[in-house]
């Protein structure tokens, strides 16, 4: 099976290309099974060489072509294949399938059909490239390709400007970040000759020691590329505004997969950020940071689809903690669990969207639980293993990277301790969720609960974010092993009895309102801190004052082509001489005449002069 | 032609007025006729002075010369009598600075 | 024989063209179309007599043996004046680009002209007689009537056919053409005199010019006046004021010329003379053309972004664009010489497609201003997914065509000089930014009212086959360059080798 890898990310490209190209005339049956069904193939396939590989897991490589070839650089259409491009595959392929077969449901009246299962289907075939790409230049393709893809689905409703100018920030938000990566791009090659991934570690470990400074500056370049990707500080400000793109499209692109690949493109490389400890600490900072920012945010927000979104971002804040303490196969195993109960919440914020008109205040729900049952059930399950409470899938995720970041020597206590406050808070925005929209009184009027192309994803990936804390992944071969003794076991009790602290206070705060908190919020400081926390920490707004418009004054400044102003001032000279000229142009013969003789009377008499000297 | 034994700087000289009197004609006159005979009377000065030098030299190229200055200046008249005939139709005037149409 | 007859077909074409008017109204253009398809079709016939193009030996510059073709006949006996024309694989592949952009103009000029037809579509022929005879030629002085040669039909079809304003434009570009060019002809003479000087033979050849000995400060002196004739073609900043102009007031036809194919004798003339005729001063001025070229990126990026008229925008984009090109040969290694070639060829189709688009756009809408324009994607979705198309090549998405110019471009000038990559790094950013705006003004956000009760007519048949053409070859480009790389990578190698040999003693 392994010889029709590149199957897997051709199917869901053809599937693209046909629908562009017939979207007028093809049936919305046809659309579906073309949209869903080549998906769904993508992931058999994925399953029957997984099932290959984990009988005999051997790493193995693959070139279709030399992409290009320019004296020694010479990048190919070339895959690898081993345990972390399987999980990334599986996730792709297999909640890409569920998404996919939500959305038929879900996009069923919208005029676009086909233009959306086009992009959709192009994203899978963009991802795929990304995470079995076994050169840089080849990932960075992949990773262009979501982008655009982003873009085109985040902006899918493209009437409304509002979208357009949030997919138009995520892009180029994004593409900040792809050029730092772009330039650690230059800097790998120029220095280690090769863009092969493989390549690039032995020859990085030979070249260089720990701790030298080239290792450093490629890591950090790198890491702006994840940065940009994944939405993590400081360029994670795209995120929230790009859930304006149909709710499906938040649950893959910007849940399950494409904010993920930041820290897949860690994980792959984590060759060279063994090479740069420093960079390893920026990485783990950052992580702790983001997730502490973007959970105090979430817990601010009432848009259904943004606390969403901000819990994505802390989430993946973990991930890079986890990465930045060296815990790389919890990192991609906190990827792996995200990607189930994070597109469960996501799709069940769709159900619910799409079931009240388009309502996404938290505040105008309420009372849901008894009138949408199949997703009320997904949202606790979703909710439970996003706080990691005890037995889902997100407990043994989360519970492996505070356990592994709280062993770092040195600064490891402390990353720890700033992740159990993040999950505190993890669980207590989660909860508030829950209780808000489904417990209480109803608000609003609803359509009933979901059919079965939205049932079946969310019960499917209900069972992945319980049970999917058991699975194995094969990822032993991929990276270091990680120190096998454990912390103390008050470590453990801590870390498993704060999210609990967490739902009990969301409990007693937002269900039971024993925990009145209206004294503290309507404070003067509380209102600031919650207005400075609810604005993303004003990030957007310094952004907007320091970067663009600065560009839009500066653009509309020069919009008069400045350089223009000197050829513009030769010809005025011209103009002027030229006036000034004309008007000896009289017409009189007399003046002619006059002049001619003046002009030969004062010849003459330089010539008279000249030969009187020299005679 | 021992009788008359002319100095080549008299005749020089009467050339030169009257090349004067042409050019002078010419730069104040008005009437397009007159402008004409202004002309007429520079080329005849340059003739002279043709004339003179060829005698002066005993060379025939003067007198050559002066033919072909007298061709040029029938032609001359010839083509400016036309113009003349022309302007005065159409101008209704033979005054040159009447019948100016540049804006000067 | 190839080359000269090459150049006769387009030439006595333009000819034919100009006749076939008394025919009917619009037969010019299909007699155009039947003459460039007949070069293309005579060129590819001629070629299987090549060698393989895979298996292209290095054209050692001053051995011409070495080159795919080469034809010298006298001309100018008195001063070494030849009809000299050399092929390799550069000027093959320009060849090419100028005869399929050709016939792709023409296609572009089907229902956008409709006046004094047989004099546009001879200009028009006339202009790629032009171009292919300074791709081809080799002597200078030959060079050099072919550079003016192609500037006057240009001339003419902004000025006659052009938009509201076109005596200003069509006049602009004359005079910074025209005075960049009388530049070049100076450095040419003297060139040609100080050749003479040290060898007493009178001669224009490029072959006998390239290993002329001369002082370092004429060496200077000399290749300034080769780079500012080039660089105003290219157009690089700060010469590049007349583009914008011109390419907004010409027709859509000239638009697709001027940026697909003239601009590209800019570029090629660098690589051609500006370089290899001086390569020590070129070494010594390097830094300055990289920061020119720098400059231009960004430049051209912002100025971009704050245009309302569509054509003036893409032309800013060419400014941007053409600036990696600058960079690229100046940064004179074989990944970012590459990539300029690769910039040249696709460019010449992104740019040309989106100048087509924006002539569609006005004949539809009679109008080039996006701020009346705004969701047409709504009335006509082809045109839309086209535009979009296109819009992301320019942006440099990778698989496509310009992504791969981009990065060996910045791949070989980071080799350079890594701070100056940095900085036209930020070419990526900004060229999204303007990119994304074109099509958000244009084809997305809220429909337009005014077109409510107009039906806008979507591309279909003509229209859609030349995009067609040109989005195959971008992806083409962008996932297996190798063929083009191929061809020019003998002719950069010598050059490189030439120049390398030049500037050690």
């Amino acid at each position: 099976m392994a010889e029709m890898i590149w199957l897997v990310p051709l199917l869901p490209l053809l599937s693209s290309v046909l629908l562009m190209l017939g979207s007028a005339s093809f049936p919305r049956l046809l659309i579906a099974v073309l949209g869903v069904g080549s998906v769904a193939s993508a992931a058999l396939l994925t399953m029957s060489i997984g099932m290959d590989f984990l009988a005999d897991p051997q790493p193995f490589q693959m070139t279709l072509w030399t992409w290009m070839q320019v004296g020694n650089f010479s990048p190919g259409i070339a895959f690898y294949f081993d345990g972390l491009t399987l999980v990334m595959m599986s996730v792709i392929t297999g909640v890409g399938f569920l998404i996919h077969l939500f959305s038929t449901e879900f996009m069923e009246q919208d005029s676009s059909y086909a233009r959306y299962f086009a992009y959709l289907n192009m994203f899978v075939a963009a991802m795929l490239v990304l995470v079995m790409a076994d050169n840089l230049l080849l990932l960075y393709l992949g990773w262009e390709g979501v982008g655009v893809c982003s873009y085109l689905l985040v902006g899918f409703w493209y009437q409304n400007s509002a979208n357009g100018q949030a997919a138009r920030k995520a892009f180029v938000v994004t593409r900040i970040g792809d050029t730092a990566m772009a330039l650690g791009l230059f800097l790998l090659f120029t220095e280690l000759g090769t863009l092969n991934i493989q390549g690039l570690v032995g020859a990085a470990n030979q070249q260089w020691q720990v701790g030298d400074t080239l290792p450093l500056i490629a890591c950090l370049l790198l890491l702006g590329g994840a940065v940009g990707k994944s939405a993590q500080l400081p360029l994670h400000t795209w995120l929230p505004d790009a859930m304006a793109g149909p709710t499906p499209v938040s649950a893959l692109i910007h849940a399950a997969t494409m904010v993920t690949a930041g820290v897949y493109l860690i994980a792959r490389t984590h060759g060279l950020f063994l090479l740069a400890p420093t960079a390893m600490m920026v990485v783990a900072v950052i992580g702790l940071a983001t997730s502490l920012m973007a959970a105090f945010t979430a817990l601010m927000q009432s848009d259904i689809k943004r606390i969403l979104a901000y819990s994505t971002i802390s989430q993946i804040g973990y991930m890079f903690l986890a990465l930045g303490v060296g815990a790389w196969a919890a990192g991609i195993f906190h990827l792996m669990t995200h990607a189930f109960f994070k597109a469960l919440l996501f799709l069940g914020s769709g159900a619910i969207i799409h079931y009240l008109h388009h309502e996404h205040n938290i505040f105008k729900m309420g009372g849901l639980r008894s009138k949408m049952p199949v997703t009320f059930w997904s949202f606790m399950i979703g909710s439970a293993a996003l706080a990691a409470l005890p037995m889902t899938s997100g407990f043994f995720s989360k519970d492996q990277i505070l356990l592994q970041a709280y062993q770092l020597p040195g600064a490891g206590p402390w990353l720890w301790l700033g992740g159990l406050l993040g999950a505190l808070l993890t669980a207590v925005y989660s909860f508030r969720l829950v209780f808000v929209v489904f417990f209480g009184e109803a608000k609003t009027q609803t359509e009933g609960d979901t059919g079965w192309r939205m049932a079946v994803p969310l019960v499917v990936l209900c069972t992945l974010s319980l049970i999917g804390g058991y699975f194995v992944i094969p990822l032993d071969q991929v990276f270091p092993a990680s120190s096998g003794d454990h912390p103390a076991h008050w470590v453990e009790y801590v870390s498993i009895s704060v999210p609990l602290a967490g739902v009990l206070l969301a409990y007693l705060i937002f269900h039971s309102g024993q925990l009145n908190v209206d004294r503290l919020v309507n404070s003067s400081i509380g209102q600031s801190l919650r207005q400075f926390w609810h604005s993303g920490w004003g990030i957007d707004w310094l952004y907007d004052v320091l970067l663009v418009r600065p560009y839009y004054q500066l653009s509309r400044l020069m919009k008069g082509e400045p350089v223009d102003a000197f050829y513009s001032l030769v010809v005025a000279l011209n103009q002027t001489f030229n006036h000034w000229l004309a008007e000896s142009q009289t017409g009189r013969m007399r003046w002619y005449v006059a002049s001619m003789v003046a002009g030969l009377i004062l010849l003459l008499t330089m010539a008279l002069q000249i030969s009187l000297e020299a005679g | 032609m021992d009788g008359l034994n002319i100095p080549l700087n008299h005749i020089l000289l009467v050339s030169t007025l009257l090349f004067s009197i042409g050019m002078l004609g010419l730069m104040i006159r008005r009437n397009i006729i007159f402008i004409l005979m202004s002309l007429e009377v520079m080329l005849n000065a340059a003739a002279l002075a043709f004339v003179a030098a060829g005698a002066h030299w005993g060379q025939p190229d003067g007198q050559v010369i002066f033919l072909l200055i007298l061709s040029v200046a029938a032609a001359e008249v010839a083509v400016g009598l036309g113009l003349v005939l022309q302007v005065q139709r159409r101008f209704k005037t033979l005054d040159m600075d009447d019948a100016n149409r540049m804006r000067g | 024989m190839l080359m000269i007859n090459l150049i006769l077909i387009l030439l006595v074409g333009g000819v034919l063209a100009l006749l076939s008017e008394r025919l009917g109204e619009t037969m010019p253009r299909k007699v155009a179309l039947v003459v460039v398809l007949v070069d293309i079709v005579y060129l590819l016939s001629q070629l299987s007599a090549m060698p393989e193009l895979t298996q292209l030996q290095a054209p050692v510059p001053d051995d011409t043996g070495t080159w795919l073709m080469h034809f010298k006949a006298q001309w100018i006996p008195a001063f070494g004046i030849h009809i000299e024309f050399a092929l390799d694989g550069i000027s093959l592949l320009m060849v090419m680009l100028t005869l399929v952009l050709g016939a792709i103009a023409v296609s572009s000029s089907w229902t956008d002209v409709t006046t004094k037809q047989g004099f546009f579509e001879a200009n028009l022929l006339w202009t790629l007689a032009g171009v292919l005879g300074v791709f081809m030629a080799l002597d200078l002085f030959l060079f050099f009537l072919f550079w003016e040669v192609m500037l006057i039909p240009m001339y003419f079809m902004i000025a006659i056919w052009g938009h509201e304003n076109r005596g200003y434009a069509a006049m602009k570009f004359f005079i910074f053409t025209q005075a960049s060019g009388l530049l070049m002809l100076v450095a040419t003479l003297a060139l040609v005199a100080v050749n003479q000087n040290a060898t007493g033979v009178w001669s224009f050849s490029y072959f006998d010019l390239l290993h002329t000995s001369m002082t370092e400060q004429t060496g200077h002196w000399l290749m300034l006046g080769f780079f500012i004739a080039f660089v105003v073609k290219l157009p690089g900043f700060p010469f590049h004021t007349w583009l914008p102009d011109a390419h907004t007031q010409a027709p859509t036809a000239g638009s697709v010329i001027l940026a697909g194919i003239l601009l590209k004798t800019g570029a090629y003339g660098l690589i051609r003379f500006a370089v290899p005729l001086f390569p020590q001063a070129a070494l010594d001025f390097s830094f300055v053309a990289m920061m020119l070229g720098v400059a231009g990126v960004v430049y051209g990026a912002v100025l971009a972004f704050a245009q309302t008229d569509f054509k003036r925008l893409v032309a800013y984009s060419s400014v941007s664009h053409m600036g990696f090109v600058l960079l690229g040969v100046y940064a004179w290694n074989e990944l970012a010489l590459q990539g300029a070639v690769m910039q040249m060829v696709a460019h010449g189709f992104s740019t040309a497609a989106l100048f087509m688009i924006a002539g569609s756009l006005q004949e539809r809408l009679h109008t080039r201003d996006m701020r009346e324009m705004g969701g047409l994607w709504q009335q006509m979705p082809r045109m839309g997914a086209v535009a979009m198309f296109f819009v992301v090549a320019s942006l440099g998405l990778p698989g496509l065509g310009n992504f791969v110019a981009e990065f060996l471009v910045l791949l070989g000038l980071f080799q350079a000089n890594p701070w100056i990559t940095a900085v036209a790094a930020l070419g990526l950013i900004t060229g999204a930014i303007y990119s994304l705006i074109l099509m958000q003004r244009s084809f997305q956000g809220e429909p337009n009212a005014r077109y409510d009760n107009h039906r806008l007519v979507d591309f279909a048949g003509r229209e859609m086959l030349t995009m067609i053409v040109m989005m195959v070859a971008l992806v083409v480009l962008g996932l297996y360059p190798q063929p083009v790389l191929d061809m020019a990578q003998p002719v950069l190698q010598s050059l490189l080798e030439l120049t390398s040999v030049e500037i050690t003693p």
